[in-house]
């Protein structure tokens, strides 16, 4: 069930983020994810940021010590990958608003490329620390989404986090759905400010994860499990839950605060 | 409608499809929804005396339908925080028994007087982990083993103990007969074979453990064997896991000599719908072959002289 492929390419992003693209041809939809093997080191789940055609991608944001050996990775160095797993966006409103935070427009560019092709119109808060670490924001564009820009330095675009810039576009512009990927915090507040619109919200969650088949546990997420259930949950399901925004499952079960 | 409810070392449940440890049961609200989807019981992960993080991915490797290789390496949130996850569990009005894991008689002592005082209806013993140094099968691998663990657990906990018995060994009825001496109120068989694999390409397990257990359908006539070999050996109940896909291979399993069956890897096949579809299908089996209740089935298919005589 796992295909061992190797690395075709490999783009730095953002000083933080690298893409790493790989030969795997099963289809797959926007809000998939992947197991990737590194091997002799660790296996983890990445959503695909490239989900069309026979070369899928991933990127990668280093944030522990085997994210950081995997953007290491060079082209021709083997993977194993196994996937694609997991539900995925739904396409078809026509009016798209996507708030993403930081490695989130990894999940939501692609989800966005492809509302694009369909004819929907897509607007993205797009935020993250300073301006170099703005994520695909060139993709955004060249697909032809209007791209409004958050950061927290003030870098570029509105100074402060982007759910300033989701609300205020939610306060002045109708809009039939919410994508959002970023910190659990940061969902919590985009879910409130569309929710109070009455607009519906689809996160795309992120929890340790172990099978990735919906045995061993480890992504649960309240009555969920991320990985079969999700990644992509509706909001209302996650607000009903004592966990969203709150606490998360290290990797010994234990329910820890966020 | 056949009767499903069993009574099993002194406990009721309500069908004989347990969720096999190991399976959703870090999380009390993964263990009320496999209870919802129709458990008749629900069996948690191995707990620890402390926080265990498990082994490195890949932890598991998947053979379509058939089999499923793991080393998870004994992962659980440890004895200390997990009383809240029984707790959610129970309010949802789950039949919960708790499984433990320790490295020597006295941990496992010390463990189930905690698992006890959360008000688990029964206490499995993990002593058959293939793959976890200094746990499972290294604990208890021999009957001598086996037997002290037993009666370290019987002698400081009222709630009724079930051992769960490795295949791993020449004589697995040796080591239910041990736990049974012990004071043992059930036998569970089987915990996963000892089994590994290799990428070709890459020349090297892909386990990051190496070495890991088998489950699924390829093992149940294993299984069968280890119950069937049991059963004439020992008097107390007999809890039988390996494999239990359809009804047809929980009948098989009772008509062994198995009380109840355990099921875990058809949930990753088939999802937690698998337990309704199982409860079904037993009872619709169970009236075609003309069993009024699933005990009158227990052991059926051994010659009606040799309990006890094997």
């Amino acid at each position: 069930m796992r295909r061992v492929v190797a690395v075709s390419e490999r783009r730095v992003e953002t000083p933080s983020t690298v893409t790493l693209r790989f030969p795997y041809d099963a289809p797959a939809e926007p809000g998939q994810f992947v197991m990737v093997w590194f091997p002799g080191d660790d296996e983890i789940p990445m959503s695909l940021s490239y989900t069309d055609g026979p070369s899928k991608g991933v990127t990668i944001k280093a944030m522990g010590s085997t994210s950081q050996r995997a953007q290491s990775a060079q082209v021709g160095d083997r993977v194993g990958v196994r996937g694609p797993y997991g539900n995925h966006f739904d396409l078809s409103p026509a009016r798209i608003l996507v708030v993403s935070g930081g490695s989130g427009a990894a999940v939501l560019a692609p989800a966005a490329e492809r509302a694009r092709a369909r004819g929907s119109s897509v607007t993205v808060a797009l935020g993250a620390t300073r301006a170099p670490e703005l994520l695909f924001r060139r993709r955004f564009e060249s697909m032809g989404a209007r791209v409004e820009v958050a950061t927290d330095d003030g870098s570029e675009g509105r100074k402060g986090f982007v759910t300033l810039v989701a609300e205020q576009l939610l306060a002045t512009e109708r809009f039939d759905v919410v994508w959002t990927c970023g910190p659990e915090v940061m969902m919590r507040k985009v879910v409130a400010a569309a929710s109070a619109r009455t607009v519906p919200v689809f996160c795309s969650m992120e929890r340790h994860m172990k099978c990735a088949l919906g045995m061993c546990d480890a992504c649960a997420l309240g009555p969920y499990h991320v990985c079969i259930d999700g990644p992509v949950f509706p909001a209302d399901r996650l607000t009903a839950t004592s966990d969203f925004g709150a606490f998360h499952r290290d990797s010994s079960g234990r329910r820890v605060p966020f | 409608m056949a009767e499903l409810t069993v009574d099993c070392a002194g406990v009721n449940l309500r069908n004989p499809f347990l969720l096999a440890s190991g399976i959703w049961g870090e999380s009390g609200e993964s263990l009320a929804g496999a209870w919802n989807a129709g458990a008749g019981g629900v069996i948690t992960k191995s707990i620890g005396s402390v926080p265990r993080p498990g082994y490195p991915n890949p932890t598991i490797e998947t053979y379509e339908r058939w089999g499923l290789l793991n080393a998870m390496g004994l992962p659980n949130p440890g004895i200390d925080e997990y009383p809240r996850e029984i707790e959610v569990a129970r309010r949802a009005g789950a039949t919960v028994i708790g499984s433990i894991f320790g490295g020597s008689a006295k941990e496992f002592a010390a463990l189930a007087e905690r698992m006890a005082a959360t008000g688990v209806v029964a206490i499995e013993l993990n002593l058959s982990c293939p793959h976890a140094e200094g746990y499972g099968t290294e604990i208890g691998g021999t009957p001598e083993e086996v037997e002290r663990v037993v009666r370290a657990v019987t002698e400081v906990v009222s709630t009724p103990v079930i051992a769960k018995i490795t295949p791993n060994t020449r004589d697995p009825a040796a080591l239910a007969l041990a736990a049974e001496r012990g004071g043992a109120a059930a036998v569970s068989a089987i915990n996963t074979l000892r089994a590994i694999a290799i990428d070709v390409r890459l020349r090297r397990p892909v386990l990051a453990h190496g070495l890991g257990g088998l489950s699924g359908p390829a093992i149940k006539p294993v299984g069968l064997a280890c119950v069937w070999q049991i059963f004439e050996k020992v008097s107390i109940p007999v809890v039988g896991v390996g494999g239990v896909a359809t009804p047809e291979d929980a009948l098989e399993y009772i008509m062994a000599g198995a009380r109840a069956v355990e099921v875990g890897t058809q949930v990753t096949f088939d999802g937690i719908g698998v337990f309704g579809r199982l409860r079904e299908g037993l009872s619709r089996l169970l009236d075609e072959l003309g069993f009024a209740r699933v005990e009158d089935a227990v052991g059926v298919a051994h010659p009606t002289t040799s309990r006890g005589l094997g």
